[in-house]
């Protein structure tokens, strides 16, 4: 019997953690190298994102690579020292993700 | 071991963990920087949700793409994001543990298969994006 | 003077080697031998000629010296290592410092107050709690070697607290259950005889147990019998996780 909620923290922090090692890096080549480099147009990319399957990648990869940081982040920050406000670190950092979460369906929806 | 004397307890001694400890040793080091690689790819997020508001917006959406700070600030997290994929890729079979019988599949078999998904991930990505210029 | 004898020019090497005797000193202190160097000594070796020759009075333990008893971790410049598998030629001709095995309270010279990791163990429950009674007439337990294969890697250790001494997050916390403990409870969990894992779940699947390990790994690279603690605490996370997934999804189901 699992005595403790932080598997939906862990297990959100694992995904993330699964999907930004795969999709990230070329997603940061895409975004920094191929379309300044004018490879590809921005206009390409635009039109391409707009698109319902990207606008899913783009809000799923947002979502999760925000979860996979709040968790690792807050460990940081309580191995660097700041042991007693594990509290509040978890609620800030899992906040913010849950709020940027928010936001990215909020633009991705409302398109 | 009862003393009828008065036991002397002696003081043991703590020696206490220094706020620098990851600086130590150089595990330490590569394991911190491991972990604030997270950074990097918070910071990305934050910029593809930027990039999402301006999605209606083409000329917005080029401009933040061809700001030369921001373009700068991605070279910088790409080697740091390189750097999460391979350790959290060579760290998966210890986490993911296969059972074939009495034999574990191979531990650098399943590593291996993680960098084959992610160069065939990669290259599709790349492929689709390509496809639409 | 007799100049029958020839000049013994036997290398040695130095020791530094950390000694805290409270009945003396506030503070620890370092002390300097030398000895003799031999290439198929280990540190134990040393220690073992300063004490006979040198300095009785240091203090430090050790026991099987091959490596399966566990009792001889020390610090050997600054890595966790068990004192009779460090060979002297490893290090030589630089000096060797020797201190007591991190994160934990130093009674005196090398030894360890070691009763918070044994506390753990029994926290842990770490012994077989049968799934089924069974009388002693009724025969042993059975299990297939595939059934043995899933846990015989976590039965290896020597309760050697290396993996301690090496944990950044057991320096932190002395709450933290720590890596042996957790590969223990594992070790238990997945063997096929033991029922034991509800009962194990407070100590391992709480904020004290898995939940506060943060991967670093240093427990799997420093054990002497490659128990692979990091991993078995990693495999605990996912089991736990799959459990409470199962009963927030599942609540009527079997616990």
């Amino acid at each position: 019997m699992a005595k403790s909620n932080e598997p939906i923290g862990w297990s959100l922090f694992s995904a993330g953690g699964m999907a930004t090692a795969f999709f990230i890096p070329i997603t940061i080549v895409l975004t920094s190298i191929v379309v300044p480099a004018g490879w590809i147009g921005a206009e390409s990319l635009h039109d391409l994102l707009v698109l319902p399957l990207a606008r899913l990648y783009l809000f799923v990869l947002i979502s999760l690579a925000l979860f996979h940081w709040a968790h690792r982040f807050r460990y940081v920050l309580v191995d660097l020292g700041l042991r007693n406000l594990a509290g509040i670190l978890a609620i800030t950092c899992y906040g913010a993700a849950v709020l940027g979460t928010i936001m990215a369906g909020f633009f991705l929806v409302s398109l | 071991m009862s003393d009828s004397k008065s036991e002397k307890m002696s003081k043991e001694y703590i020696r206490p963990m220094p706020a620098d400890w990851w600086l130590k040793k150089k595990t330490y080091f590569l394991f911190m920087v491991r972990e604030l690689t997270c950074v990097f790819v918070g910071g990305y997020a934050l910029f593809l949700l930027v990039l999402t508001t301006r999605l209606g917006d083409p000329q917005g959406f080029a401009a933040l793409l061809n700001s030369p700070p921001l373009i700068a600030l991605q070279i910088i997290a790409l080697p740091m994001v390189f750097y999460h994929s391979i350790t959290w890729l060579n760290l998966t079979p210890m986490v993911m543990v296969l059972w074939r019988g009495e034999e574990r599949v191979s531990p650098f078999l399943i590593t291996v298969a993680m960098y084959v998904i992610w160069a065939i991930i990669s290259i599709v990505i790349l492929w689709i994006a390509f496809l639409y210029r | 003077m007799a100049v029958s004898e020839t000049t013994q020019t036997q290398s040695t090497i130095p020791l530094e080697v950390f000694r805290y005797r409270p009945d003396q000193e506030e503070e620890p202190t370092f002390q300097r031998y030398e000895v003799p160097y031999r290439t198929d000594w280990v540190v134990l070796d040393a220690l073992n000629y300063i004490k006979d020759q040198l300095d009785g009075t240091l203090s430090y333990r050790w026991s099987c010296r091959m490596g399966v008893c566990g009792s001889c971790g020390m610090m050997v410049n600054g890595e966790p290592k068990l004192t009779c598998a460090a060979f002297l030629r490893d290090y030589y001709p630089n000096p060797i410092r020797v201190e007591p095995l991190d994160y934990y309270p130093v009674i005196r010279d090398l030894v360890i107050n070691m009763d918070d990791f044994m506390d753990k163990l029994v926290e842990v429950k770490a012994w077989l709690l049968p799934k089924e009674e069974k009388p002693l007439s009724e025969g042993e337990y059975l299990q297939t070697p595939a059934e043995l294969a899933h846990y015989k890697q976590f039965t290896m250790c020597i309760n050697c607290m290396l993996c301690y001494a090496a944990c950044p997050v057991v320096g932190h916390d002395a709450d933290f259950i720590g890596p042996a403990a957790i590969a223990l409870a594992q070790r238990y969990n997945l063997d096929s005889r033991d029922g034991g894992a509800d009962e194990r779940a407070d100590a391992i699947f709480s904020h004290e147990g898995i939940w506060k390990c943060t991967f670093v790994g240093d427990c799997t690279r420093v054990c002497p019998k490659k128990v692979d603690p990091a991993g078995a605490i990693q495999q605990a996370k996912i089991a736990a996780t799959k459990d409470w997934f199962r009963s927030v999804l599942v609540p009527w189901g079997k616990k």
